[in-house]
């Protein structure tokens, strides 16, 4: 697909078509030399503020956040060099251990119930019909919502005595737990309440089953094919690229969630109650580390190991995916 | 796909329609409920905020007047106004031109570089949250509203990608006459590039007001003092001071929820064409 859109200004200075691309006064090879010349300079002008931005503010911070995790810097005082302290208190710091935990059952059960969600979602929407696109702004409205926001709704509504669901709940008969104060069921009610926002994904996958050749289907159907078999052989092979995306955006997302738990239990020391250790994410802890008790050169060292749990993973479903991931005009 | 219902045997395929339906609606009271809860309960009296009922027993509107006598409230709108358009104004802008750079230009060292493009939206924002912080830090910064929206005069990765997914799409001959007619790339990017993908840099713009109207992040990080307080951090504090370990006064909470969020409903509304195409296109093409 690169090769067919992407713009071929002249590759050789040499071309006749060049030059007259290039405008009368670039008539000889040694003019249209400098015009290409100047338009190089032009390009990185255009592309100048991206090379400034990723210098200035995240090749140079990384590279300052590296040497930064072999000190004691806590943006106040003098700084030490401690070698590999930081490093060796992330394996004995339980908090570490704990908090990496929490987060990778977060986006365990998270990321699969989300993306199984969604994918029904979606296809109960594309089979309304003409009012789809009601129901798909619908679904849409809680990502506007701010994760604070989001937050607070966990808080009020998942409340074990109070709530709405729990109080939903009990007209089946269903006793519901604690759900914002038991350290068992506060991961589950914030997965819950992460199904809320997924309407992001939901049109992601309603544009792409929408994009399934629908003869693809009627083959299927010739052949004999139940729903289940055309699901099975036609959509998900169809749209196994998009699913791929949502898996490694959705997972990258889980494994930093911050707001809506960092809203609801932490932040003052009347609101961090005892609950909250169970929704010690990883990020809320590097961030209690680096802003609240200014260990800088600590969290530094958190980030990085996060940098790389994030990374292995992520080319561990690249990988697994690749086995699944159809595309069209196959094998690349 | 209209097919599968379609079939001769139309008596079940009305009964399996029906069922559809009824579970698209539900689905719809699960995402509208907690809206109408909240509305709901920002409206009551303290005590009867969990009472459950659709409808106030006592309609109280004094919780929003309460909400902003105690609170400065009108700053952080204010605050948060500033900070969404400056950080939309400014990403729009910047990562339009750099994406016009990498879709028009071919020079030396392209790929690789859009490749480090891609790969920084890969990368995870909690890991330069730290390193960001002393960048600011060291400019005498970090105590300020400029964190929040500065970083975006350099572009961002993923405006950056879908703008030059638009910008290839623009026929090749175009800018080739208007070169032939003397104009500057300045001008091909500004008179013609950037009006013809008007719609894109729209999609770009509203996705980062919401992005930029909902962040707590960034305001926990660098807004010490409440006067500088956008609505998402004053929402924190408003959760901090009425709610749980604090005066349990759950209806302000409420109230104060709403006026966040109501903003990006109206926003939502007014632009949904727009939201959804951008995201749909995000799929298909990532």
């Amino acid at each position: 697909m690169q090769s067919v859109l992407t713009p071929k200004p002249p590759r050789s200075s040499k071309s006749g078509r060049t030059a007259r691309a290039q405008g009368p006064a670039t008539g000889t090879p040694k003019a249209a030399g400098s015009a290409r010349r100047r338009e190089i300079w032009a390009a990185y002008g255009f592309i100048s503020p991206w090379i400034v931005g990723f210098v200035v503010f995240t090749a140079g911070p990384m590279l300052a956040s590296l040497v930064l995790s072999f000190t004691d810097y806590d943006a106040i005082g003098s700084t030490h060099n401690v070698g590999f302290a930081n490093y060796q208190q992330l394996f004995e710091d339980p908090q570490v251990a704990k908090s990496l935990m929490n987060t990778l059952i977060f986006a365990v059960l998270r990321v699969p119930l989300a993306m199984a969600f969604a994918l029904v979602l979606a296809m109960l929407l594309l089979k309304v019909g003409r009012t789809a696109g009601l129901f798909r702004t619908v679904f849409y409205l809680p990502v506007m919502t701010p994760p604070v926001a989001v937050g607070i709704l966990f808080l009020l509504l998942f409340n074990g005595n109070v709530g709405l669901i729990n109080h939903v709940l009990g007209f089946f008969g269903i006793e519901g737990p604690s759900w914002t104060t038991d350290s068992f069921w506060v991961k589950p009610g914030l997965v819950l309440t992460s199904l809320w926002s997924v309407g992001s994904t939901v049109v992601i996958y309603f544009a792409a089953l929408r994009s399934v050749p629908k003869d693809l289907y009627e083959a299927a159907e010739l052949d004999g094919a139940g729903r289940w078999t055309s699901f099975r052989h036609v959509t998900l092979p169809q749209i196994s690229g998009t699913l791929f995306f949502t898996l490694i955006v959705n997972t990258i997302a889980s494994l930093q969630t911050f707001t809506e738990a960092y809203t609801a239990f932490f932040g003052t020391a009347t609101t961090q109650s005892y609950s909250s250790d169970a929704a010690l994410f990883y990020v809320v802890y590097l961030f209690q580390q680096a802003f609240q008790y200014m260990h800088m050169g600590y969290a530094s060292a958190l980030a990085w190991l996060l940098f790389l749990v994030i990374l292995v993973i992520t080319i561990i479903q690249a990988k697994v995916s690749k086995r699944f991931v159809y595309y069209e005009g196959d094998q690349r | 796909m209209t097919q599968l219902t379609m079939r001769p045997d139309t008596k079940e395929g009305t009964a399996k329609r029906a069922l559809r339906v009824v579970g698209v609606l539900l689905a719809s009271v699960v995402f509208l409920y907690p809206f109408v809860w909240l509305i709901s309960a920002s409206l009551k009296p303290s005590t009867d905020v969990f009472d459950n009922a659709l409808i106030p027993h006592v309609v109280q509107w004094s919780n929003y007047q309460e909400l902003w006598n105690a609170l400065p409230l009108f700053t952080w709108i204010g605050n948060s106004v500033l900070v969404t358009l400056a950080a939309a104004v400014t990403v729009t802008v910047s990562s339009a031109i750099v994406a016009f750079g990498f879709a028009y230009f071919r020079f030396p060292g392209r790929d690789a570089l859009f490749a480090l493009v891609i790969g920084t939206m890969m990368l995870p924002a909690a890991v330069t949250m730290v390193p960001q912080y002393m960048v600011w830090n060291w400019l005498h910064l970090a105590s300020s509203q400029v964190p929040l929206w500065a970083p975006n005069l350099f572009g961002s990765a993923f405006y950056i990608f879908l703008l030059r997914q638009f910008f290839l799409g623009l026929p090749r001959e175009l800018f080739e006459a208007a070169r032939v007619d003397g104009a500057g790339y300045w001008t091909l990017f500004w008179r013609i590039a950037a009006p013809l993908c008007r719609p894109a840099l729209i999609v770009t713009f509203i996705f980062e007001v919401q992005a930029s109207w909902t962040d707590l992040v960034r305001p926990l990080i660098y807004l010490r003092d409440p006067q500088l307080y956008t609505v998402p951090r004053g929402l924190k504090a408003v959760l901090d001071q009425f709610g749980d370990g604090g005066e349990m006064r759950w209806e302000i909470v409420c109230a104060a929820s709403v006026v966040v969020t109501v903003p990006m409903i109206i926003a939502f509304f007014v632009c949904q064409r727009h939201f959804t195409q951008g995201i749909a296109t995000t799929g298909s093409k990532g």
